[in-house]
């Protein structure tokens, strides 16, 4: 944290300062580690099992919080007598369906009745929209003694029994005492009294079991109580500003703004199969309605009736999987002609960057926005494969488009943060030259769009004409004013233009226009909430009025939670919000995320629907259930219980269950993306991870071009342990050759200390750490480390692998002949005797994940 | 009465804000892309371009306060700067008047006064102050005095996300220093100590207006352990060479006489 998001630790530093002890869990000894009390080295790719381990610690010791758990988590619920944990399968689950290649989920649902996740996978399942939101309401049958073996409890305790600390050193290589201390550490600092949080960024996220890593910490965070509550929560640290924005209201191919999942092209026929497959009967997903039919009323303004289902089938629909690898491994295979890249250098970031590029040397055209000419804007004329005289310049057909684009400073608008927040930033200054908005740039391409299609009849490109599209705009370069278009995520009132106050507003009748549900409020009294910057000392210690928070400026989200059953706070000390019951309404310190005038008591009524079966102890709101999820029964693809499965490659079996990796990941099977064995690969021994320094930003294209930045991490390095590089050469500062069957790079070394070896299991495991700055242009070049990894991916989000690989290291440059797999000479190959999949899961047909799925996969199978 | 730095090196994560904010207010050049492989640190050390400079130091040695799979080790993070010593060597070599010290009690190098000489370089008891190779001149810190005249913060403090620079008034950054030793002696950090807080614990400078919270010794941070202005020695050194004048002046003159008995 302290070297991606070293502003944001300053509240780390001054936690430490009033007594909290910091953790630091990380294969290298990092900026973090170096002030942390604790730092624990660990085998990229098995937080699962040590994280497993915290859970069974806590069940073993009975060291949960049995009041939040019996009351706010899904603990008692019983689950269905067909469901088979990974316990009774060697590492599956009930369900496989091993001619589709994936889950049937069905078996996995409560006892007799099925229940709709917040956020997930709820409607990929081959065409069929399995769970629909529509069904049910929560679990019918609990065990609020926890003794029942069907109840969630039990299940859990049995799923994780054999995560000992034994196993989590033979997995991590972490000894027992370092890991019991961080068990102890963070069951004591939990409670009525304490709370603890977790922060992650990418090192959890980027594995083929990536989110399955977060919900073990979920899992730990709710059987401690520490979810709802101030100092608790899992707080997800984005990568670069606004990341958290850009899911809000996303630059995602599945999602319409405020998680509104995008229409599927098998079943979302129509607005009303829409609705009724992602209205929920129960829980607050019950108003769905009202918030698609107030964004396509943003959208399409007085065009979209009740008659005509609100321009509903405007809406692109989803054929498949349109994820990024996809798309990339579709534009290599000829199937994409146009490519919009707008700040972002993938090339460099991503993963794969040569497959990348062979992607962007079949299309017509590629579009790139960004400061400096980058990598992925350069491709055609220094990458790699150029250089090494594989590919020739005139033989790429692609046009190519730079636009220069307009910084932060010289652009009005918002960022949202980890925590939900908005901030407002003004412009300082005019960008220069031909620099432009992104707001700009897409609003002006939207205007010549409409222009070009002004006179058409055809009903094709109706959707385009009835768009709303008339920002006011100012200045010389009529640049359209953000506020603007935060007024309109806000919502309004179609009749009076009058801003709505907050979600709670918004209608279903078509009365009211919204641009982000989740976000309405953020401009509530025609003021720009977003830009308040009230000083913290001028107001309480929440400072609800700096910035704005969705929803409905809710600094903790769940946080109904902060309070025991009966509406009292857990504890003086933690005291957040609570149940006056003299005013008969929620009150506290933040604004009550949660109905605000529903009793503690309330219980709902046989038969109730909507926000009514939301009863005054399910502070999950946003939960079929109102439960917190120990157990997933829906939403997700790979498991209801995060369960270690070893990365792709491996320098080892998987030491918990006979299936190697997680059955559900995604799998690219094409010449050109080739994986080494699934363990023990004699070619590539050693564990490689990737990661950021403070110095740089992603793919460098902010800092590369900068004097003051470059000279401090002014080449690509790897960083090694003494030991390996004595035992192959290494000299410090000297240069060494990284391979992968993807590709070759060399780096800089830094022999350090830092990047310990493991010991498991009698095994001696070396790591390699690689920072992926770097690229062909800037004031610093040097090799990116990405064009080593491969495509391989979490079956949930499509998120690459990209912190857990093998490789292999050499002293000395290579600059010749090397080898990508692209263009240069083929690796050789291996027999490989080791499998990834048990023989049950071992039949996944090649595109085994999303709807239609599968048509890149197969490509190139030479 | 006067402003400086303390530096509190145990909060301090390394992410070099000081060095890059210092450089761009200051508009310096780069010291060169170069790979030093010395751990993070690639400017390696305060020069005439680099004004903050932060070290990273790998050490065989593990903090009291901390427990890690590495055993003895620890990675000391450091911010270095000028240390506006209260008697500054610079200042009392410089033949010009160049270099003088400021309505803050800082120590402030004019360049349009400064011929070059180089004789400041010498007489820094710290190697603080370089001469810049393309135009000869010295430079180092300045404190921010343009800022500080605007009633601003030096960049460096204002960037530091930790507060790992505190910059104020002198007094009160003493205090709140004794005070952070005390916390961390109770905290079990028994190492901490202030290095070059004032006069009795720095005689050589009569103490620094930027001093700093050490957890191990000066020379492991780059620092020396006793440093002293080249003034200090000037009355010894001219007591001895009047002594040996005085000597060699009464050694003439007892040959003289000791001759003429004869």
């Amino acid at each position: 944290m302290a070297e991606c998001h070293p502003v944001g630790f300053r509240w780390v530093m001054e936690a430490k300062r009033r007594g909290a002890t910091i953790i630091h869990v990380d294969p290298r000894f990092t900026r973090t580690s170096a002030v942390s009390d604790l730092h624990v080295p660990i085998r990229a790719g098995s937080d699962i099992a040590f994280l497993g381990g915290i859970v069974n610690y806590i069940l073993e010791n009975e060291r949960h919080f049995v009041d939040y758990v019996v009351n706010y988590t899904n603990a008692p619920a019983l689950i269905d007598d067909d469901f088979r944990d990974t316990e009774d399968l060697d590492g599956l689950f009930s369900g496989w369906d091993a001619e589709k290649g994936q889950y049937d989920i069905s078996s996995w649902s409560y006892k007799g009745t099925d229940v709709a996740p917040a956020a997930g996978q709820r409607e990929i399942f081959s065409g069929e929209p399995h769970s629909e939101r529509g069904t049910t309401a929560g679990a019918e049958k609990f065990d609020f003694s926890l003794q029942d073996p069907a109840c969630v409890f039990q299940i859990l305790k049995r799923h994780y029994s054999r995560y000992t600390p034994q196993v989590v050193e033979e997995t991590c290589g972490i000894p027992k005492d370092l890991f019991l201390k961080v068990a102890e550490t963070l069951c004591s600092n939990s409670g009525r009294d304490r709370t603890s949080a977790f922060c992650y960024a990418v090192g959890w996220t980027q594995h083929s079991v990536g989110v399955q890593y977060i919900r073990t910490a979920a899992i730990i965070q709710l059987l401690l109580g520490n979810i709802g509550r101030p100092g608790g929560g899992i707080l997800a640290l984005r990568g670069h500003a606004s990341i958290q924005g850009s899911t809000d209201i996303p630059t995602l191919y599945n999602l319409l703004p405020g998680y509104l999942p995008m229409p599927k092209a098998t079943f979302d026929k129509t607005f009303e199969d829409y609705v009724k497959f992602n209205e929920s009967k129960s829980g607050w997903w019950a108003e769905f309605p009202k918030y698609i039919v107030s964004l396509l009323k943003a959208w399409f303004g007085d065009a979209a009736t009740f008659q005509n289902g609100w321009c509903y089938e405007y809406l692109p629909n989803l054929t498949g999987d349109h994820s990024h690898m996809t798309t990339v491994a579709d534009m290599a295979d000829g199937a994409i002609k146009g490519y919009f890249v707008m700040g972002e250098n993938p090339t460099v970031g991503s993963m794969h960057g040569a497959l990348h590029r062979k992607g962007m040397r079949e299309l017509d055209w590629l579009v790139v926005r960004d400061f400096a000419p980058t990598e992925t804007a350069e491709f055609w004329r220094d990458a790699p494969e150029i250089q090494r005289g594989e590919v020739r310049t005139e033989d790429i057909k692609t046009e190519v488009f730079m636009f220069p684009a307009a910084a932060h400073t010289e652009k009005d608008g918002a960022f949202t943060n980890t925590q939900r927040m908005l901030q407002w930033h003004h412009k300082a200054i005019e960008p220069p030259g031909d620099c432009r908005s992104e707001l700009h740039f897409v609003y002006h391409l939207g205007l010549r769009l409409k222009k070009l299609y002004e006179d058409s009849m055809d009903p094709k490109d109706r959707p385009l004409l009835d768009l709303t599209w008339d920002y006011p705009t100012k200045g010389p370069h009529q640049e359209p004013d953000a506020e603007a278009v935060l007024r309109e995520i806000n919502g309004y009132k179609v009749d009076s233009g009058e801003v709505v106050e907050g979600f709670t507003d918004l209608k279903s009748d078509g009365s009211t226009a919204c641009g982000c549900w989740i976000y309405s409020g953020v401009y509530k009294d025609g003021v720009n909430q977003a830009a308040r910057r009230k000083p913290g000392r001028e107001q309480s210690w929440v400072a609800s009025e700096w910035g704005w928070a969705w929803p409905h400026n809710r600094r903790i989200l769940y946080n109904r939670a902060s309070a025991d059953p009966e509406g009292k706070p857990w504890s003086e000390r933690k005291k957040y919000v609570w149940w006056d019951a003299k005013e008969g309404k929620w009150t506290g310190e933040d604004d009550p995320d949660f109905i605000p005038d529903r009793p503690p008591s309330y219980r709902p009524e046989e038969g109730a629907e909507g926000t009514a079966t939301i009863s005054g102890i399910d502070p999950f709101l946003m939960q079929g259930d109102g439960k917190g999820w120990i157990y997933a029964p829906n939403g997700l693809l790979d498991g209801p219980l995060p369960t270690h499965y070893e990365p792709q490659e491996s320098i080892c079996e998987n030491p918990l269950y006979g299936q190697q990796c997680n059955p559900a990941r995604m799998e690219w099977k094409r010449a050109d993306n080739p994986y080494h064995r699934a363990h023990g690969d004699p070619r590539f021994p050693y564990v490689i991870t990737t990661y950021r320094l403070t110095e740089h930003h992603t793919a460098g294209g902010m800092t590369r071009w900068l004097s003051w930045l470059s000279e401090l991490q002014p080449e690509m390095f790897c960083e090694v342990s003494p030991e390996l590089a004595a035992e192959n050469g290494l000299s410090n500062g000297g240069w060494a050759t990284i391979t992968t069957a993807r590709g070759e790079i060399e780096a800089r070394v830094l022999v350090t200390r830092r990047i310990p070896p493991l010991k498991i299991r009698g095994m001696i495991v070396h790591q390699i750490g690689l920072p992926y700055h770097w690229g062909s242009r800037g004031l610093v070049k040097g090799d990116a480390a990405n064009e080593l990894i491969s495509f391989v991916a979490d079956p949930n989000v499509s998120i690459q692998e990209s912190k857990a690989l093998t490789g292999n290291i050499e002293a000395g440059r290579k600059s010749s002949g090397r080898r990508v797999v692209t263009s240069g000479r083929p690796v050789e190959e291996a027999v490989d005797q080791t499998s990834r999949d048990k023989p049950a899961a071992a039949q996944r047909p090649a595109g085994s994940h999303g709807v239609e799925a599968g048509k890149s996969q197969e490509g190139e199978q030479s | 009465m006067g402003t400086g730095f303390f530096t509190d090196t145990t909060v301090c994560i390394g992410c070099k804000a000081c060095e890059v904010a210092c450089k761009e207010w200051n508009q310096l050049p780069d010291d060169g892309m170069s790979f030093t492989a010395m751990s993070y640190d690639n400017t390696g050390d305060l020069s005439a371009s680099t004004w903050r400079h932060v070290a990273f130091i790998e050490r065989p040695v593990a903090l009291s306060e901390q427990q890690t799979g590495l055993g003895n080790f620890s990675w000391l993070l450091m911010s270095d700067v000028c240390k506006h010593c209260k008697s500054a060597g610079c200042l009392e070599n410089c033949p010009t008047g160049a270099i003088v010290r400021t309505e803050f009690d800082s120590v402030y190098v004019q360049p349009d006064i400064c011929n070059g000489c180089g004789y400041c370089v010498v007489g820094c008891p710290f190697g603080v102050i370089d001469r810049r190779e393309d135009d000869g001149r010295a430079w180092k810190c300045t404190l921010c005095y343009d800022r500080q005249k605007d009633g601003m913060e030096p960049a460096c403090a204002k960037a530091c996300p930790t507060d790992s620079i505190q910059f104020g008034d002198l007094d009160e950054l003493r205090d709140k220093a004794r005070r952070r030793v005390e916390q961390l002696h109770a905290g079990g950090v028994e190492e901490a100590y202030l290095y070059g807080v004032d006069e009795a614990d720095q005689p050589g400078t009569d103490g620094l207006n930027a001093f700093f919270l050490l957890v191990d010794k000066p020379e492991v941070y780059n620092l020396p352990p006793e440093p002293v202005a080249p003034r200090k020695y000037a009355a010894p050194a001219w007591a001895s060479v009047a002594a040996a004048g005085v000597a060699m002046a009464l050694a003439a003159v007892a040959a003289v006489a000791g001759s003429g008995r004869q």
